[in-house]
């Protein structure tokens, strides 16, 4: 095990490191020259004069590896710079706004769980069975539905003809139920479908017919040998659909009017505030890498060919 | 395999890889899968409806009247009409061009990346696959699609850097598929009969891997546009794509929010639009996988 967390976190570096180089990369892809943008949001007239006092200010124009290098240093030490709009600094922005879309997400993998294990399950131990033609015919509405679309719909629905829920910002419970549903749904269709596949396997290994030929009672069979060789390749899974709700959290936070995180870069795309932007792209990745390494490892805690590597 | 060739398969083929070949029972299933038929059928119509845009559309899909905005559904505007009072049915219509076509743009730019790098980094392998490969990675470190939202971003709106975005992380998966691919075809007889014959590296490429390669990865890729579909319409959701007054199905519901409450066509159509076409593409995917999958065949 320790030898597997070792591994894991080696190779973490040079992803990271890469990821870096794209972050700060991307300010390039911006049309025009930083100084002059940064310039014109603070309502500046870029005249040459102040265009060049302030790359000097900013070094930019010193050797792009120098800049790279004083960029990094600082976002190391939580700094990514400060907010063209508001001036604050975007570590602080960001921070501030990620337990909203923290909520968010977890709400919509509980959704998500919720769905999807169940008609997983069921779809797999009633193979070809009407439950079966269900979950697939949902899976396939699930993985072709517009996540917007049916936040929309669902609001039309459920907030404007029936006024069972709030439209939209942040609250209670009842704030929470529609953006969850959006952003899980999708993926509950998918995971449905990957879970039955996952569960028939396992029905066909020996270890099930030895089970069966014990003369154990059903119930035990699926619960207690096969629901767990079954769920193990679903935590990988689970690490995945992590990713993919993050940034469809993008879309259901700018419906509803969530306050969190993705809402704010969209809000910057449209104010050009590059900082943020960037700052975004860097906190995103490091909280997926993050997610993903801790599925690693718990993957690794319950698969005890990994938990025991290196002990025989 | 000609009827004389020696036998050296040890286990006899199935009757019908003898019979009709391997891409004619492929075919052959595909039309027998009901849902993939259906599939097939919605999309070659929606193509059709594409290409015949200009010839099916009862108005201009820009044509701005005012007095008839948000009207609802009449004999003159079949669906009713946006809050320009332009023709929800035309701009429809005339969306299903824009939808296809920006999509089938971010393919071939997905396909033009994808190809060389995972060619190059199946086939030289070593130190060149992996500097490749460790970039695949890095790509693939930041959650799905933020990293196109944030190219797009710093691009700013519009259609085509929203094309661009889609497809800068798009390759990533296919670049990965096609190494593989190519890493198992360049151990093929035929290859090491093609090098002892002294072709050169780059003719061993091009006329023995890659036509071994393409042909899947353009099914791969068919099944992909719907999900393509999706992405490049949600960006144009959130006001990054298509720029009014283009109609773009992902653009005419961002366009149509603020009158959810008047008038809920705006919204319902547009949304039904993208999902059939992207449920017609899913379906015929699933259907040519399972049509393609040799393992299928074999248990026939």
């Amino acid at each position: 095990m320790k030898r597997y967390l070792l591994k894991r976190l080696l190779y973490l570096f040079p992803v990271m490191l890469g990821v870096s180089i794209i972050t700060f990369g991307l300010i390039n892809l911006a049309p025009g020259d930083p100084a002059e943008l940064i310039l014109r949001a603070g309502g500046v007239e870029p005249t040459r004069e102040a265009v060049e006092a302030l790359r000097r200010e900013l070094g930019l124009n010193e050797p792009v590896y120098v800049r790279y290098g004083r960029w990094l240093w600082d976002a190391l030490h939580l700094d990514l710079g400060k907010s063209f709009r508001t001036g604050r600094p975007v570590a602080e922005e960001i921070f501030s706004r990620f337990p909203a879309t923290l909520e968010l997400t977890v709400a919509a993998l509980g959704v998500m769980v919720l769905l999807a294990v169940p008609a997983g399950i069921l779809a797999a131990l009633y193979r070809h069975a009407l439950l079966d033609h269900l979950s697939r015919i949902c899976a396939l509405l699930g993985a072709s539905l517009p996540g917007f679309w049916l936040g929309l719909m669902l609001i039309y629905l459920f907030s404007v003809k029936l006024g069972i829920f709030p439209v939209m910002g942040r609250g209670g419970l009842n704030h929470l139920v529609l953006p969850a549903v959006t952003l899980g749904f999708g993926m509950a269709a998918v995971y449905a479908r990957l879970l039955r596949s996952g569960m028939l396997e396992v029905l066909g290994q020996e270890y099930i017919k030895a089970a069966r030929a014990r003369g154990l009672h059903e119930r035990w069979v699926i619960g207690r040998h096969a629901l767990k060789n079954a769920l193990l390749p679903a935590v990988t899974l689970f690490g995945m659909s992590f990713g993919h709700l993050l940034g469809g959290s993008v879309i259901v936070e700018t419906i509803f009017a969530w306050p969190g995180v993705g809402k704010f870069a969209v809000d910057s795309i449209f104010n050009r505030d590059y900082p943020v932007i960037q700052g975004y792209a860097l906190f995103m990745a490091v909280v997926f890498v993050v997610a993903n390494l801790m599925v690693d490892l718990a993957y690794g805690l319950l698969d005890p060919r990994i938990r025991l590597e290196g002990r025989r | 395999m000609p009827a004389g060739a020696p036998a050296r398969v040890v286990a006899e083929p199935p009757k019908e890889f003898v019979e009709e070949g391997l891409m004619r029972s492929a075919v052959r299933r595909l039309v027998g899968d009901k849902l993939a038929l259906l599939g097939l059928i919605i999309v070659a119509l929606v193509v059709l409806v594409g290409i015949l845009a200009p010839y099916l559309m009862p108005h201009d899909p820009l044509k701005v009247a005012l007095d008839q905005r948000l009207s609802p559904p009449s004999r003159a505007y079949p669906l009713g009409t946006d809050h320009l009072g332009r023709c929800l049915l035309s701009r429809l219509i005339y969306g299903t061009r824009v939808s296809l076509t920006t999509a089938a743009l971010a393919l071939v730019t997905i396909m033009l990346i994808s190809i060389p790098v995972g060619t190059v980094a199946g086939y030289l392998g070593g130190r060149v696959d992996n500097l490749l490969m460790r970039l695949v990675d890095i790509l693939l470190a930041f959650p799905d699609l933020i990293l196109a939202l944030v190219i797009a971003g710093m691009l700013g709106p519009g259609l085509l850097n929203v094309m661009l975005a889609v497809a800068s992380v798009w390759w990533v998966g296919y670049a990965r598929v096609i190494r593989g691919m190519v890493l198992s075809v360049k151990e093929k007889e035929f290859v090491l009969a093609a090098r002892a014959c002294g072709t050169s590296e780059f003719g061993i490429v091009l006329r023995h891997i890659l036509p071994n390669v393409l042909s899947p990865v353009i099914v791969l890729a068919t099944l992909d546009m719907g999900k393509l579909i999706l992405a490049i319409s949600g960006l144009s959701f959130l006001g990054l794509g298509a720029q009014p007054p283009t109609p773009e199905w992902g653009a005419m519901l961002n366009d149509g929010r603020p009158y959810l409450q008047v008038a809920p066509q705006l919204m319902v159509y547009p949304g039904l639009a993208i999902m059939i076409v992207v449920l017609a593409f899913n379906l015929l995917g699933d259907g040519l996988r399972d049509a393609l999958d040799p393992r299928e065949i074999l248990k026939g």
